[in-house]
């Protein structure tokens, strides 16, 4: 008789879970904060987001081909349009076709197939890509443009748009504007305190809107903030790596500023500055680079916090949150290993628990 | 009743609905009875009939054999047609020694012993010399001989005993349907083996999505003061032993430890209730209530089966399969055996016969991890599901058992949730048979080398004795040739 089959084990019922639908969520999570960021920067920003999510998708195509794996069915779960996306909020949004393109190299190619493909790979490969175009191209990498919403004064015409992706680019110098971290790294460079040089950002309320100078994606941090909270809400995510990083970055910022304000930026203005929030709730939470375990991912949380805050105010660049996940996605085995949960019936170091009243 | 927080598990589709309102139904007895000698944990039973033998109904058809094993009775009066090799319900498909009857129609009981006048003031020995003899197991699913459970009080200082009756498995009622219908049967079969365990209190846990239980249980229990019925939170796998405990007490079982050692007996509701009528009636355990539901079954039901009836006679009683099922199940979804075929008895343990669908079972392509770190959160067990799978995926089962796999208990939650479908139990249960091989390997190879060693040292022994009495007799010749030599007369003598 055929019906019956014997080639598994139990579970015979399965919860309605699958990649595809994991990597749709996320997806669907950051559509608000990429639509918003569409609309400020406008179409030089939308090519350069749909080039790179495209030019990340051919290259897992073609990655896939060469190794003879399933194409169609591969591409489907969504994890190259994850990462392109990731990707494309993390680069200045008039960057031009090329930087798109060799970023999608660097992320799908070398960092996540030669390490095997999907849940193989050791590093963030959005973050990756970042950090690899950031050192090897630093001008266009860390040209702000302010913000130039469609359909407005400011607005770029679609032809005009055609030649900052495709051709002359634009002028850096009348266009763009420091981003708030990178205004601020400046101005102390240039002996100004950081009480002073603040006064002149824009206020707590645009940054949070997002209406100010910054990477593609981080602007917003509201909308970002919101989609973070619909993983949470979905169980796509769990609140101990953002809780655990944010916190870490605000008391740090906090104590400092305390000690010495003309130093050290404060708690607020890091949670709400830069990469924060794309960085705690859709970067540093990445399942393949960050540990399984709810103990590891604090560990690892505070961790890229701590390196955030330390790369921000002492090191060279403005920015240090995809330095800080990518030092922390080379941790992630050890603290695998180290922060397993206590089994049933046993101690932390696997003994078995003593019988009460017993010795 | 304070109810403790319990690690990690999950909230399947329950799925309940499709039978937890359809009454307890008897099954009509089939053309043949099929009884394999191993429908319990422990060795098989030793058959003390023979084909062509007329027995009656209730008569030991095969005697338990050794410290854990268990009787298996005639489930109705007829012929027994043959004892011989026959496909067990075991997802290998493999045959087992098993009696089959040919019932005559008429369902005759043979003489019974009287039942125990008041079980309250027999002895613990007696009560379950009673239940041995009636052949009774866990009827949970789990098929323990339950005498043997019963003796942990002359081990242990007991304190309570735990009815289980969280029933945490989708799909299934049967145990939902016997606490609705028998509850007082349930209570003093309850109350007659926390006699026989010496333990003063009773609790029983029921899963909050069975009301009606809970209150057919509350009244039941509401004239024993030592009673308590208590809801536990919808969380499988709460019907877990440990799980189930430690919800209740708050007390967690130590790794390779009983439940007994922290003075909890964990015993099925189904199992009370065979307890009360091996003891009160003198009955062995004949049939049992069995859940028979699937998205590919007409009609889902509870019946009460003869043991020995086949898979396929009870599909026909539930009006057959309205469409191919991707899987038949021997018990719940989450922790049930895939049969071979319907061509199987139903036997002690088997709890649920489910005909699912390819929808139900939502079976696809194994995808590659994502660390998504799902099955560490919800693991029961507190262990790393993911780490344990890489391990046996590259053989290495020393790696997996140093984390923990002998801890787990299969209770699928981390398959369930798994994203990229992968069949992680199926792993861990390859693991835990690989490895309880070798275990008994290493104890064979210890116990043969103990035996070698022995004998050698016997056998070394020997020969110095030998050697030595040589020696002695070589000496004492020595000496007498040389008393001889000192003095002729003696010599002359010898």
């Amino acid at each position: 008789m055929t019906l019956a089959y014997t080639d598994k084990s139990a579970p015979f019922t399965h919860a309605p879970t699958s990649v595809q639908k994991t990597m749709t969520t996320v997806i669907l999570a950051l559509v608000p904060a990429t639509l918003f960021d569409a609309w400020l920067f406008g179409w030089p920003a939308i090519f350069m987001f749909l080039i790179t999510v495209g030019s990340c998708v051919v290259a897992e195509a073609l990655c896939l081909q060469a190794q003879d794996k399933p194409v169609g069915e591969t591409l489907a779960d969504g994890s190259a349009i994850l990462t392109g996306w990731l990707l494309a909020m993390s680069l200045p949004p008039w960057a031009p076709w090329w930087i798109g393109v060799i970023g999608s190299v660097f992320a799908i190619v070398l960092a996540k197939h030669l390490f095997g493909g999907l849940g193989q790979n050791v590093f963030n490969p959005a973050m990756v890509a970042r950090v690899a175009l950031l050192v090897s191209f630093p001008v266009k990498m860390t040209a702000w443009v302010t913000p130039h919403p469609l359909l407005s004064d400011k607005g770029l015409s679609f032809v005009d748009s055609l030649g900052i992706t495709f051709g002359h680019g634009f002028n850096i110098d009348t266009m763009t504007a420091a981003s708030a971290l990178g205004y601020v790294k400046t101005e102390l460079s240039r002996g100004v305190p950081v009480t002073e040089s603040v006064q002149h950002l824009p206020d707590l309320m645009d940054m949070a809107l997002g209406l100010h100078a910054g990477s593609f994606g981080e602007t917003s941090a509201i909308l970002i903030l919101a989609g973070g909270l619909v993983l949470l809400a979905r169980r796509i995510i769990s609140w101990h790596t953002p809780v655990a990083l944010m916190g870490t970055l605000f008391v740090m910022g906090t104590v400092f500023h305390l000690v010495n304000p003309a130093r050290f930026a404060d708690g607020t203005f890091h949670l709400m500055s830069g990469a924060t929030f794309l960085g705690a709730f859709f970067i540093a939470t990445d399942y393949v680079t960050s540990p399984v375990s709810k103990q590891g991912q604090i560990v690892y949380g505070i961790g890229c916090g701590l390196l955030a805050w330390i790369i921000r105010t002492f090191a060279g660049y403005p920015e240090g949150m995809a330095f800080a996940v990518l030092l922390m996605n080379a941790l992630t085995p050890i603290i695998d290993h180290n922060c397993r949960p206590r089994a049933f019936g046993r101690t932390r170091k696997g003994e078995p628990l003593e019988v009460k009243g017993e010795k | 009743m304070k109810i403790f927080p319990v690690r990690g598990g999950i909230h399947p589709d329950y799925r309940k609905d499709l039978t937890c309102e359809k009454a307890i139904v008897p099954m009509p007895m089939p053309q043949k009875l099929y009884l394999p000698l191993q429908q319990h944990i422990g060795a098989p039973a030793d058959p003390v009939v023979g084909a062509g033998d007329l027995v009656k109904k209730g008569q030991l058809l095969a005697r338990a054999q050794g410290a854990v094993s268990a009787s298996t009775h005639a489930p109705t009066s007829g012929r027994i047609a043959e004892v011989a090799l026959i496909t067990a319900p075991h997802p290998s498909g493999l045959p087992q020694l098993t009696i089959v009857i040919e019932p005559d129609g008429k369902d005759e009981w043979a003489e019974l012993p009287a039942p125990v006048a008041d079980p309250f003031a027999a002895s613990s020995q007696e009560i379950r010399e009673r239940v041995a003899a009636a052949g009774i197991v866990g009827l949970g699913g789990a098929t323990f001989p339950s005498a043997v459970k019963l003796n942990l009080g002359s081990q242990n200082k007991l304190e309570t005993l735990l009815i289980n009756g969280a029933e945490c498995e989708p799909y299934l009622t049967c145990d939902d349907r016997v606490m609705r219908e028998y509850s007082a049967e349930v209570i003093d079969g309850a109350r007659i083996m926390a006699h026989a365990l010496g333990t003063p209190k009773i609790v029983v846990g029921i899963e909050e999505n069975k009301p009606q239980a809970i209150a057919a249980m509350t009244q039941a229990a509401s004239a024993f003061s030592n009673i308590t019925v208590v809801g536990v939170p919808v969380q499988y796998p709460m019907g877990s032993e440990r799980h189930l405990t430690q919800a209740i007490t708050g007390l967690e079982t130590p790794a390779k430890k009983l439940t007994a050692e922290l003075g909890v007996v964990v015993h099925n509701v189904g199992t009370a209730r065979a307890v009360h009528h091996a003891i009160r009636y003198s009955r062995p355990l004949l049939s049992r209530v069995v859940t028979v539901s699937g998205g590919a079954i007409t009609e889902g039901k509870n019946i009460d089966v003869p043991l020995g009836t086949l898979v396929s006679d009870l599909v026909a009683f539930c009006g057959g399969l309205k469409e191919p099922p991707r899987r038949i199940v021997n018990g719940g979804p989450m922790m049930g055996q895939p049969l071979p075929s319907l061509e199987v008895p139903v036997v002690k343990g088997t709890s649920g016969i489910l005909a699912l669908t390819a929808d139900e079972v939502n079976e696809r392509d194994t995808k590659p991890c994502i660390r998504c770190g799902g099955c560490v959160t919800i693991c029961p067990c507190g262990l790393v599901p993911v780490e344990m799978a890489a391990f046996i995926r590259k053989d290495n089962l020393d790696g997996a058992a140093k984390l923990g796999v002998m801890d787990c208990f299969s209770c699928g939650s981390c398959s369930y949730v798994c994203p990229s479908h992968i069949p992680l139990v199926h792993f861990f249960n390859y693991a835990k048979g690989r490895l309880n091989d070798a275990d008994r390997e290493r104890r064979k190879l210890e116990r043969i080398k103990m035996l070698a060693e022995t004998r050698n040292t016997r056998v070394e022994q020997q020969a110095q004795a030998k050697k030595a009495a040589a020696a002695a007799a070589a000496a004492a010749r020595k000496a007498a040739a040389a008393a001889a030599s000192e003095n002729p007369e003696n010599k002359a003598s010898v």
